[in-house]
């Protein structure tokens, strides 16, 4: 039917600013550095159940096709949940050497 | 009396403990959260005698203050920004009510953007409610102004509520130190709470009810004359606070190297400790300059501004907010005072917590003082200093 | 006279407890002081900064600390993270939690094996030295801003009994033990 569709966004005039923002990689910069304990994935014992996966707040517990875990460790807080929720105990949380 | 290093928010904290408040409600907000845990605290070891009311808006915050208030209780909340919008419909209320009540308010911006430090809007909204409105320079103003809120919202002249304005991280969560007074002391000079009516289960009394509209025009004509009458007030006020406990702020207006000064700097808030400095630095450099600090934006000091418009040749008003469409408010009320006999310029700074230094400062009045030695006569309404980063990038709009 | 100060660590480290004492110390003596957070979230582990600013006369400014003279480091691992010579002046000092100098440019350093101290006294709270306090008594010898004595003072005032104690040994302690350990080339 012609006249249906979505929004229609028309470019600002003039000096325009909206206070929209986009999802980007670390935009906080690489919070992995204020780690004091960070996760290791033990992959022998890893059920692929993505319950840590699902579970992290940041996103940076990621996914491999296989559904194999594996952390990244430029974004992770160490904030210990993943290796709370992991039903077989597959991940550990190890100290940061400092 | 005993010298202790607090925060802006503790200083009103001890303020309120020493006006023995009775009943205190709020909800948090950042970055006023800090005086409510503090006061919650004090009520938890006994060491104010107050009832502290849990509740889920300020909305609801302030009504239960009002109500608390209305009832004959001595009464305080605190809030910020948001949280002041969010009771805006009840600032209203208490002031039309005529009920004497102590607030503070931690200045902060208005999102969004989502932004929690300090500017000047949130205040500034409140300017036409009824309120009277004071902002503090320093932690030790914030305490003696609390305290002081007390003894002249209850005063029979005025009977209106007041608002204590703390620029938000600034002095609610910088540590300084503040002469924080004896309790005996306080007792002496506080009197008991005073209000024009209270409403209790046994008063036979309504309040807010409809009446005709010629008598609301005289309610609302009754609210500005206490306005009027509350200048007097807030001056013995500040004199007696002075003789009694040493320190005293020159009324509605602080003026500090004012008597020879021929440019004024109009600033209110904690960045007039920026403007001082500034005054400094270019009567070094030949200028004569003093700072005009309001300290009441409500009542609005009308004759104290006129009267300074009159003996120098320039002001530069420093507004930490815009009236979007418009000027800066601070500029507007200084204008408002004038009727076209002053050179002025009304800059708009540190909007959402942008920082502004004294050097910044400077540069502005020291334009300014050029531009009238050379034309003789200038008006610039809107200035806009922007952040630094953007200075060069953006055309400044002289309007 | 008017010094500036900006402490750097990590979120719970202490480092605006550490510009709140100090303030606290700087007006027990009778002079006049300021301390303020960054003024934004904090978190745990996060890189923090802290600032002060000590004075004979009542201080007026407000704005933000942009050219420190002296500058407290209560965590090494914060040189790769930050700039912690940012804006100092040119004959600034740099005070830290080290005990080598690390950072060899143009600014006196002092170290103090601050962490050592704290772990040696047992202050350690949840697996983290507390080192704040022993670098209040490093400033106080490398600085002379303010008497080691007011600093245990001050310390004692924040905190109550055993802890106040140990706090004010360490403090003491780190005062003894500071020493410069990087001149720059004149």
């Amino acid at each position: 039917m012609a006249g249906v569709g979505g929004p229609r966004v028309e470019e600002p005039v003039g000096l325009f600013m909206a206070p929209v923002s986009k999802p980007a990689p670390g935009a906080v910069g690489r919070t992995g550095t204020w780690r004091d304990f960070r996760p290791v994935v033990d992959e022998a014992k890893c059920v692929k159940c993505l319950l840590c996966w699902l579970y992290c707040p940041e996103d940076t517990i990621l996914r491999r096709e296989d559904n194999m875990v594996y952390v990244d460790y430029e974004y992770c807080k160490g904030c210990g949940i993943c290796a709370n929720v992991c039903p077989v105990g597959a991940i550990e949380m190890v100290p940061e050497k400092r | 009396m005993a010298v202790k290093v607090l925060t802006g928010n503790y200083a009103v904290a001890e303020a309120v403990r020493l006006a023995r408040v009775k009943v205190i409600s709020a909800y948090p907000i950042t970055p006023q959260t800090t005086i409510v845990e503090k006061l919650s605290e004090m009520v938890e070891h006994g060491i104010i005698d107050a009832k502290m009311i849990r509740v889920e808006s300020e909305h609801a915050a302030l009504a239960t203050v009002f109500g608390a208030a209305s009832a004959g209780a001595r009464a305080f909340t605190a809030t910020s920004s948001h949280g002041l919008l969010y009771m805006h419909e009840v600032v209203w209320w208490a002031a039309g009510a005529r009920i004497p009540l102590v607030m503070a308010v931690v200045t902060r911006a208005i999102g969004p953007p989502w932004n929690i430090h300090v500017d000047h809007q949130d205040i500034f909204d409140q300017r036409d409610t009824g309120w009277l409105i004071a902002i503090a320079q320093e932690n030790q103003e914030v305490l003696d102004l609390t305290l002081q809120a007390f003894k002249i919202s209850e005063d029979p002249r005025v009977y209106l509520p007041m608002m204590v304005g703390l620029d938000g991280f600034i002095l609610s969560h910088t540590m300084a130190p503040v002469d924080v007074p004896d309790q005996d002391e306080v007792d002496e000079w506080l009197p008991p709470r005073r209000q024009p009516y209270y409403i209790a289960p046994e008063t036979e009394v309504v309040m807010g009810n409809i009446v005709p509209d010629e008598d609301y025009y005289m309610l609302r004509y009754s609210m500005h004359q206490a306005m009027e009458q509350a200048k007097r007030v807030i001056e013995e006020v500040d004199r007696e606070y002075g003789e009694r406990f040493g320190r005293s702020y020159g009324g509605l207006v602080e003026c500090t190297m004012c008597t020879d000064a021929e440019y004024l700097i109009v600033i209110a808030g904690s960045w007039a400790g920026e403007a001082k400095v500034a005054a400094e630095k270019l009567r070094e450099e030949g200028y004569r300059v003093g700072v005009a600090r309001i300290r009441f934006i409500r009542p609005w000091p009308d004759e104290v501004i006129k009267e300074l418009a009159g003996r120098v040749k320039g002001m530069v008003v420093f507004d930490r907010a815009i009236s979007f469409g418009s000027r800066g408010p601070l500029f507007m009320e200084v204008a408002s005072s004038l009727y076209g006999t002053a050179n002025l310029r009304g800059v708009v700074a540190g909007l959402g917590g942008t920082d502004v230094t004294a050097e910044e400062i400077a540069g502005v009045v020291r334009d300014f003082a050029s531009r009238v030695e050379e034309y003789g006569r200038v008006y610039e309404p809107l200035y806009w200093l922007l952040p630094a980063k953007y200075r060069s990038k953006v055309v400044e709009v002289r309007a | 006279m008017l010094v500036e100060l900006r402490f750097h660590g990590r979120g719970g480290q202490g480092a605006v407890t550490a510009a709140n004492i100090l303030a606290a110390a700087a007006v027990s003596e009778g002079k006049y002081a300021q301390a303020f957070p960054y003024f934004g979230a904090e978190r745990r582990g996060a890189p923090v900064e802290a600032y002060a600013r000590v004075s004979d006369r009542p201080i007026e400014r407000h704005s933000q600390v942009r050219e420190p003279d002296i500058i407290v480091v209560l965590d090494p691992s914060i040189f790769e993270l930050v700039d912690v010579t940012r804006g100092l002046k040119p004959q600034g000092l740099i005070i830290v939690n080290s005990t080598e100098a690390p950072i060899r440019g143009k600014w006196r350093v002092w170290c103090v094996d601050a962490t050592g101290i704290a772990r040696k006294l047992g202050l350690v709270v949840s697996g983290w030295p507390v080192v704040n306090t022993s670098m209040l008594g490093a400033l106080a010898r490398a600085s002379g801003l303010v008497s080691v004595e007011s600093v245990d003072k001050s310390i004692r005032s924040y905190f109550p009994g055993k802890l106040g104690d140990l706090n004010a040994r360490a403090a003491r302690e780190a005062f003894s033990a500071a020493r410069p350990c990087w001149e720059p080339a004149s």
